[in-house]
């Protein structure tokens, strides 16, 4: 109902290392000098996974993640997408992918680099879902890998981060980028990924202080808050 | 249809001669109404008894059971069950339903009286979630002849392999407060429950105990099985009705607020009442109300009288204490919310104090039945307003219970989700066939509306979770076998039903454990006492170092840990208002009707209060008097905003409902709407656009505004997002067994359970909209926490009916809405403004 949503630019740059990315309030990280597209902790196959424990969520989650990162691929055309690992919620997740799924994907690798960091949900590569497997990437300044270490220069997944911020009696929840000059810990992507707070020991293990920001991911952009101004769970 | 007054001259010889014997010996004559029971139950007839509080209502449901058990003669207890060998002397004879659990014991307990009095030969036994496992066991070996239990415990004796055994020898279910069970989905879940009883065991009768309701017919059906064409029905007795209460509105001789719930201004006067009096129930409608006038009354507890507080987030131990030491008469009065509307009787309290509004005349007449259970004195009670609006209501709460004028609410469509959870529940028991289950089902009152497709889209989910796209055939719960029926396909399935049985879904409680108060730097001590829950929601908006008012005391939040929160003792004279919510109950629509009846007749006015009437009298040279078949809308500007209110008298709940599309349709016509605030009464709109001279201009019309097509594809895009649509998605979800209630195994915490609910609703409306877990939501949105229902009424009944008073300022009548702004929360949801304002909020900070 104001107009400050609307008079800003849609996409946030971030520089970690020197390097200049853009965050995307959709929840992706573009890398515009290497053309480079990254998505974190996609989770495919996390409703098939429930099922198999007997809790039958929608098995509908894995065309939802692919649906959201197809408009993103169409809209950046990146020569490079790296996933930064949980990109399967389990091991058996690449052999239960649906068959239009599996087309949809191969249709999106088609023409580009297409790198799959591992995580710890999907430490193996996989066959027959394409692309390249690696523990870790270093490209220049960056260096990508699933699990955040804390160091420089360092872009990472895996916790999920989301922020929580009170005004006027209510408080809002979002999904967030966790940030530094030097680190950058991605939000999670997939239909079904949960979150944690960001002011959960955990980050303050990778960034050592609470001198970080949270970019939190709204409707048209993002909202950036220190983490010391964010409220705990 | 008899009544029991119609009967005054009842053949006493129903009654056998050591029962008569035993009711000389304590000076009691029996009612007419108890001796019409054992009537109907020598002709197998099933029956719904109404009857006020102290009428001797579960003394009646009884006896009948005790005379037979008693004329069966006594059973050869030397033979018992030893597991495999059976050889049962005569089995489960009746069974009990209380809603309460402490009311099952409590009964049980008082039962205990007549039958050691009269040396019957009688075994009494309770099942609630508290009785050991190795006794429950034994009671599935070895049934009492009367088990007094609750209705989740009976779906879950339903779902074993041996409830036919169990129940097979059943004479009688007593469902008691029915009129209380009825309205919620642990009524669906009783109705399916029942109409399996009525298959393990057609030889029963049921004997429904309830208050005065509206319509007792909805009862009567609930009670018996409903053939597939037609309807049938238990047998009516009323009991003689006491003599009629003694119920006035408080005078106050203080200043009555414009707005607020707190009734602060009384304050000394409620005291006086308590005084006057030996024991006092003082009713108020929410959790907050009842921790604020506790304090309150407290810091002017002069005479130290022993007031006590309870209510349904306070630890079940000091909730049993508070009610013991009121059974021993030790108490002066106890400030409750709706925790004590049902349940144990106690004879000594001679006034009930209701602050706040009625709500609705029949839970008004329930608790003033809580006063005096002598059926030939009076009850008494006092009515005290806390703001204006709430006086018109206690006026036509007043009226209505002169006449006696009922509203409890019509009857239910039993809920998807329920039967989902029912469905599981048959399988667990024995392999059913769907042609069986519907027809067992249809027979259930609720589900009459049930069609074939709607059970088999129910069996497929709670197979493979009722999806379009059958991925998970392989993981089925249930699986039809070679011979049609369906089965559980591991006992896994079984198991994890019974830890996630029952409707009812809590949203998500923090305990409060009190701990020392926290120096700098040091850790936060461990241990300390559990004073109760509270919502998750309401921590969330603390931070660490507020204070709160909970459990009677004022206490400092110190931390989170896991599912706790630490608090101290702090002796902050200005507690947080603790806005967690509970107990709030909408106005009833024919208590609504009355009130806007007051309104419109100003010859009516004479018995309110002096400020009342003046209030009004200015309203109506001000503006208009909000007609009785209309809708007035009121539009003025005010401090460069500009504001529209209206008078439905629909409830809070269907007032945000309609805030929420209004503003949207305000936004749309670029009026640039900022918030609103509703209440009972009204709601008020308020933009930066310039409402009325759009009016004037022929550019918006209020009827197009109204308009009943908003609940089409405004109300659908708004509950894509809606919270509390989510919130509604979460209860089906968990009832139906989609989600479960609690993880085996799964690491992540309760919080991170509510975002997946979210997220699967979000995915799950996009791909399958028709899917019979929001179906279930849909259709509980509609009459519960959106009201939609309601709202539907209330803009077809206005249709072209819309009077609209443009004025140059705030009129009387929205007043009370205008205070609130800032004092309630503002509804809106549109998070990603607020979390602009605050960004650039604290931007401006930075810069200054």
């Amino acid at each position: 109902m104001t107009d400050v949503a609307v008079a800003l630019p849609q996409d946030e740059g971030l520089s970690i290392a020197g390097v200049s990315l853009v965050g995307d309030c959709a929840g992706v990280l573009y890398w515009p000098a290497e053309r480079a597209l990254i998505v974190a902790d996609l989770h495919f196959e996390k409703g098939s996974s429930y099922a198999r424990r007997g809790i039958l969520l929608p098995p509908y989650d894995t065309a939802a993640t692919l649906a959201r990162l197809t408009q993103l691929i169409v809209r950046y055309n990146p020569a490079a997408v790296i996933a930064l690992g949980d990109s399967f919620h389990d091991r058996d997740g690449p052999a239960r992918l649906g068959d239009s799924e599996r087309d949809s994907l191969r249709a999106l690798q088609a023409g580009r680099d297409w790198i799959w960091i591992t995580g710890n949900h999907d430490p193996e590569p996989a066959e027959n879902i394409g692309g390249t497997f690696g523990g870790a990437l270093s490209i220049g300044a960056l260096t990508f890998r699933h699990i955040p270490q804390g160091e420089p220069g360092e872009i990472a997944g895996h916790l999920h981060p989301v922020a929580r911020v009170s005004h006027r009696g209510r408080a809002v929840s979002r999904r967030c980028f966790a940030a530094d000059a030097h680190r950058l810990v991605m939000p999670a992507f997939g239909a079904y990924t949960g979150g944690l707070n960001i002011r959960d020991a955990a980050f303050a293990d990778v960034f050592g202080t609470l001198l970080f920001t949270a970019h939190m991911l709204g409707d048209q952009r993002l909202h950036a808050f220190p983490a010391r101004y964010c409220s705990a769970d | 249809m008899t009544t029991a007054r119609a009967i005054k001259q009842v053949d006493m010889r129903v009654l056998p001669e050591q029962f008569g014997r035993w009711f000389a010996a304590r000076g009691w004559r029996p009612r007419a109404h108890q001796l019409e029971l054992l009537a109907k139950a020598e002709q197998g007839k099933s029956v719904l008894l109404i009857a006020p509080t102290g009428a001797g209502k579960t003394l009646a449901g009884f006896l009948p059971s005790l005379v037979e058990l008693t004329q069966r003669g006594s059973p050869d207890r030397n033979l018992k069950s030893t597991g495999r060998a059976l050889t049962r002397s005569r089995g489960l004879h009746t069974l009990y339903i209380s809603p309460l659990k402490a009311l099952a014991v409590d009964i049980a307990r008082n039962l205990e009286t007549p039958v050691k009095e009269m040396n019957l030969p009688v075994r009494l036994e309770t099942r609630t979630g508290d009785t050991p496992a190795s006794k429950r066991q034994r009671q599935r070996r070895d049934p009492p002849d009367i088990l007094l239990t609750t209705p989740e415990q009976l779906a879950l004796l339903l779902a074993t392999a041996d409830a036919p055994f169990l129940f097979g020898t059943l004479r009688r279910v007593v469902l008691d407060e029915l009129h209380s069970l009825v309205t919620s989905k642990r009524g669906d879940l009783l109705s399916l429950g029942l109409a399996r009883l009525f298959k393990l065991a057609p030889q029963i009768t049921s004997v429904g105990l309830s208050a005065t309701v509206a319509e007792p017919d909805d009862l009567r059906r609930f009670l018996v099985p409903q053939p597939l064409d037609g309807e049938a029905m238990a047998d009516l007795v009323i009991a003689e009705s006491g003599a009629p209460p003694d119920v006035s509105m408080l005078d106050t001789q203080n200043h009555l607020p414009w707005a607020g719930h707190s009734a602060r201004h009384a304050l000394n006067e409620i005291y006086a009442l308590i005084k006057q009096h030996k024991t006092a129930l003082v009713f108020v409608n929410t959790r907050s109300q009842a921790e604020f006038l506790f304090q309150e009354l407290w810091r002017n507890n002069d005479d130290n009288l022993a007031i006590a507080l309870h209510h349904g987030s306070l630890d079940v131990a000091q909730r049993r204490r508070v009610e013991d030491a009121m059974a021993a008469g030790k108490l002066r009065a106890v400030v409750c919310t709706s925790s004590l509307d049902l349940g144990v009787d106690w004879g000594d309290v001679d006034l009930v104090i209701n602050v706040g509004a009625p709500k609705g005349s029949s839970r008004l007449m329930q608790r003033i039945g809580r006063a005096n259970h002598r059926l030939d004195e009076p009850s008494k009670a006092v009515l005290v307003p806390a703001n204006r609006f709430e006086v018109l209501e206690c006026q036509a709460a007043l009226g209505a219970v002169a006449e006696s004028a009922q509203d409890t609410p019509a009857a239910r469509t039993g809920a998807l989700d329920v039967l989902a959870q029912h469905v599981l529940g048959r399988a667990c028991g024995e392999p059913f066939l769907a042609d069986e289950l519907f027809e067992e089902v249809k027979a259930a009152a609720p589900y009459g509306y049930l069609t074939r497709a709607d059970l088999d889209a129910t069996i497929d989910f709670v197979a493979t979770g009722g999806y379009a796209l059958k991925a998970y055939e392989r993981f089925a719960k249930i699986r039809q076998g070679k011979d049609g029926r369906w089965r559980i396909t591991h006992p896994r399935v079984a198991q994890r039903y019974r830890m996630n049985i029952g409707t009812i879904v809590e949203a998500d409680m923090l305990k409060v454990r009190l701990v020392r108060s926290r120096r700098s730097g040091v850790h936060v001590p461990r241990g300390g006492r559990i004073l109760g829950e509270v919502e998750e929601y309401f921590v969330e908006t603390m931070s660490l170092g507020d204070t709160f008012a909970f459990a009677g005391e004022i206490l400092k939040y110190e931390a989170l840990v896991e599912n706790e929160v630490y608090v101290s003792r702090s002796n902050d004279p200005d507690p947080k208002v603790p806005a967690y919510e509970g107990g709030k109950f909408p106005l009833s629509t024919y208590l609504a009707a009355r009130v806007r009846k007051i309104l419109a007749e100003p010859g009516a006015w004479r018995h309110l209060p002096e400020q009342v009437r003046e209030w009004l009298e200015v309203q109506q040279w001000r503006s208009l008097l909000p007609p009785a078949g209309a809708l007035l809308v009121e539009t003025f500007p005010r401090a460069a905003k500009y504001y529209l209110v209206c008078y439905p008298f629909e409830g809070r709940l269907a007032h945000q409902t309609l805030g929420m599309l209004l503003t949207r349709r305000l936004e749309r016509a670029k009026l640039r709407p900022l918030g609103f605030v509703a209440n009972e009464y009204s709601l008020a709109v308020w933009g930066v656009g310039d409402i009325e001279l759009r009016i004037k201009r022929g550019e918006l019309s209020l009827d197009k505004l109204f308009d009943e097509d908003m609940l089409g594809d405004d109300l659908e895009a708004w509950l894509a997002e809606s919270a509390m649509m989510k919130r509604t998605f979460r209860t089906c979800a968990i009832i139906a067994g989609l989600i479960e209630r609690r993880f085996p195994g799964e690491e992540k915490s309760r919080r991170q359970l509510t975002i997946s609910t979210d997220l699967v609703y979000d995915v799950l409306r996009k791909h399958q909209p028709d899917h019979l877990l929001l179906r279930a939501a849909r259709s509980d949105a509609a009459s519960g926490l959106l009201d939609i229902k309601r709202l539907g009424d209330m803009l077809s009944r206005i249709k072209g009916r819309i009077v609209h008073k443009a004025l140059d300022h705030v009129s009387p009548l929205a007043v009370p809405a205008l205070l609130e702004i800032g004092r309630e929360t503002v509804y809106g949801e549109a998070s990603d403004e607020l979390l602009a304002e605050a960004a650039e909020q604290l931007v401006k900070e930075a810069m200054q």
